[in-house]
């Protein structure tokens, strides 16, 4: 077969051209790096722990910047591989493997992709709007099928400073459409920092994109802060404070930043979680003498209790069907898993290996329980699997802690310890796959992994 | 009920070594006496009449942190003096007022911790209330392992995360 030279050389302008805008794009951000030192600073290390040879490999080609401007300074294409690969199901071919540049379906050269054995391909193109917005189309391909799975005509629209929301809503889609499951890349991370010792140390509330970018605070003390829990609609945080002397609980609207106090009862005030409908809280509370478990309903503020017991119940987690909680008690001598109905009753035992099972994120659909596993010093994060009784460890540390599921289930957060510092770890949920969020500096912990967003968030 | 009854057993120690206590105080020069308490220390100086300077003089006084066993929250026999000395103290200034900050190591969950640390400061709080301090000269707060005074991975650090501090937040 006989190459087309005018293709060829088609082909080879374009591709220089779009070096040409990738490597304008990189000394521009690079330039707004360097003029920005915090956000030089506050930009985390994205650093994949294990491959996997089991993950379907994926080749998304750079994109195709049409405007007479500048390209934005987001590498769209990047944003996407790195969710493709730190979700554990998916590998993106490097992109120095990446030897053609396709911006268009027509233009995808399938035998090259089958030779280099990727499964899919996607392509796009950042066409500017009049107004400065920045237009993404993208395309889907299976390469063994030649056959369009995402077709021509998809878009999504962002501002030029938005262009990483826009790519991780593509991957998203692109991650449905291949597994069936509904993305959860387009998320965000709400998490604890300490910085400072002694008298100088500052605690933070933060939020960032769940890959670790865009870091905002959201309320800074001198005292300590804990336990961030989202609201279903990811308007609001709830989270403990002690800036009034004793813990108390407060809800806040991550927008507006103003806030309330819902909780500053005499003794222990803690372990927020709201309902599924958003409408109560579950809540740590140990005015009636010892840490018992009460769901506060945040219009009235009025209480009922749901646990009754002198052991410690903490750590309250709602069942998507907001009928009952999965929470921790010590009633048996050390820290166990159990479930209440809301309405008062008796609680069952949920872990039975183990001699420590603690702090429990539920996946979406209940069949999964992400926990704290202890064993004499070293504490891991495990799941539990309702249907089988078993529990399988995921990670690695010592002393890791407070996991979250992405609210998909593909996912979980955790927090672990290494030398002085805490940091944050995005694992798949089977473990094969680690990837750490350096965050700034400091300690950093106690992720909670937000809700799906809606557009407008 | 282990838990409450061992508290309400270190209350009733602390209690008793205090009635001995303060049967001697009419004779003050005798403080260096054994009450006979049979946990007290040489540290003890339970009988003397105090002043708020002693409060960072006295050998007894000074000593405001209480250290706990890994998941426990019973008071050790070594920290019964002190208790009974802030007592001491307590009762004899009713306008006093000490925040009992409870403290718990990294290991273990935080919301737990949280939990862990008030139950070492009400066994605190518990024992100086039978030792004679009036309830509301007495409050706690836990801290869980948020505020720890070092940071290193081992038993050595540890040891000294699972307290609570006895802050005087009102001397007289």
């Amino acid at each position: 077969m006989k190459a087309d030279p005018h293709m060829h050389n088609s082909i080879y302008t374009r591709f220089l051209v779009a070096r040409l805008f990738v490597v304008l794009a990189l000394v521009l951000a690079a330039g707004a790096a360097f003029a920005q030192g915090s956000l030089k600073s506050e930009v985390p290390t994205i650093d994949i722990k294990n491959g996997t040879a089991t993950a379907t490999p994926i080749v998304v080609v750079p994109f195709h910047f049409e405007g007479a401007t500048l390209p934005p300074e987001t590498d769209v294409a990047d944003v996407i591989a790195n969710d493709m690969n730190r979700c554990g199901q998916f590998r993106a071919l490097p992109k120095s493997d990446i030897v053609e540049s396709p911006t268009r379906g027509s233009e995808i050269k399938y035998a090259t992709w089958n030779m280099l054995k990727q499964a899919y391909i996607l392509v796009g193109r950042e066409i500017e709007n009049p107004n400065g917005d920045i237009r993404v189309e993208f395309e889907l391909f299976d390469v063994a099928k030649q056959q369009p799975l995402l077709g021509s005509g998809l878009a999504i629209s962002g501002q030029r400073t938005g262009m990483r929301d826009v790519a991780h809503q593509i991957a998203d889609i692109v991650y449905e459409k291949i597994t069936g499951v509904r993305g959860a890349f387009w998320t965000r991370v709400a998490y604890i920092t300490s910085t400072g010792v002694g008298n100088s140390i500052q605690y933070s509330l933060m939020v960032a994109d769940s890959d670790g970018f865009n870091p905002q605070t959201v309320v800074k003390s001198r005292e300590p802060l804990m336990s961030p829990a989202w609201s279903p609609d990811s308007r609001r945080i709830a989270y403990v404070s002690w800036e009034r002397g004793n813990s108390s609980i407060y809800v806040q609207e991550i927008a507006t930043g103003s806030r309330e106090v819902v909780s500053a009862s005499k003794g222990i005030n803690s372990a927020p979680s709201f309902s599924p409908d958003g409408s109560k809280l579950a809540l740590t509370l140990s005015y009636g003498g010892n840490p018992d478990i009460y769901i506060m309903d945040l219009a009235g503020r009025s209480k009922t209790q749901v646990t009754k017991h002198f052991a410690i119940d903490t750590e309250p987690t709602w069942m998507a069907d907001g009928q009952s909680l999965i929470f921790t008690s010590d009633r048996s001598g050390k820290p166990q898993l159990y479930q209440a109905p809301i309405g008062g009753g008796d609680a069952t035992r949920v872990t039975f290996s183990g001699e420590y099972n603690a702090d429990p994120s539920i996946s979406w659909d209940g069949k999964r329980i992400a926990m704290v596993q202890g064993s004499g010093n070293v504490y891991r994060i495990a799941v539990l699997d309702r249907a089988t009784g078993e529990s399988k460890a995921i990670s690695p540390g010592n002393l890791d802690e407070h996991p979250s599921f992405a609210p998909n289930g593909s996912m979980i957060l955790y927090a672990a310890t290494e030398g002085s510092r805490g940091v944050l770890y995005a694992v798949s949920a089977d473990g094969r796959v680690r990837q750490r969020l350096v965050l700034a500096d400091g300690d950093v912990r106690e992720p909670a992994w937000s809700p799906y967003r809606q557009r407008g968030q | 009920m282990k838990l409450p009854i061992r508290v309400l057993l270190t209350a009733v120690a602390a209690s008793s070594m205090l009635v001995a206590c303060t049967g001697k105080k009419v004779k003050p020069d005798q403080t260096t006496t054994d009450s006979g308490g049979g946990t007290t220390t040489q540290g003890s100086t339970s009988g003397k009449k105090y002043t708020p300077g002693d409060l960072d003089t006295d050998s007894c006084l000074r000593q405001r942190v209480v250290y706990f066993d890994f998941d426990r929250s019973e008071i050790r026999p070594e920290f019964q003096a002190a208790v009974a000395c802030h007592a001491d103290y307590l009762r004899q200034y009713p306008s006093a007022r000490v925040t009992l900050e409870g403290n718990a190591d990294e290991r273990g969950t935080r919301e737990y911790n949280t939990a862990l640390g008030e139950r070492r400061g009400n066994a605190v709080s518990s024992a100086v209330g039978a030792a004679g301090a009036s309830s509301s000269q007495l409050n706690v707060v836990s801290y869980g392992e948020e505020r720890p005074v070092c940071k290193e991975h081992g038993e050595g650090c540890w040891q000294k995360n699972r307290r609570v501090e006895i802050v005087y937040t009102s001397k007289q």
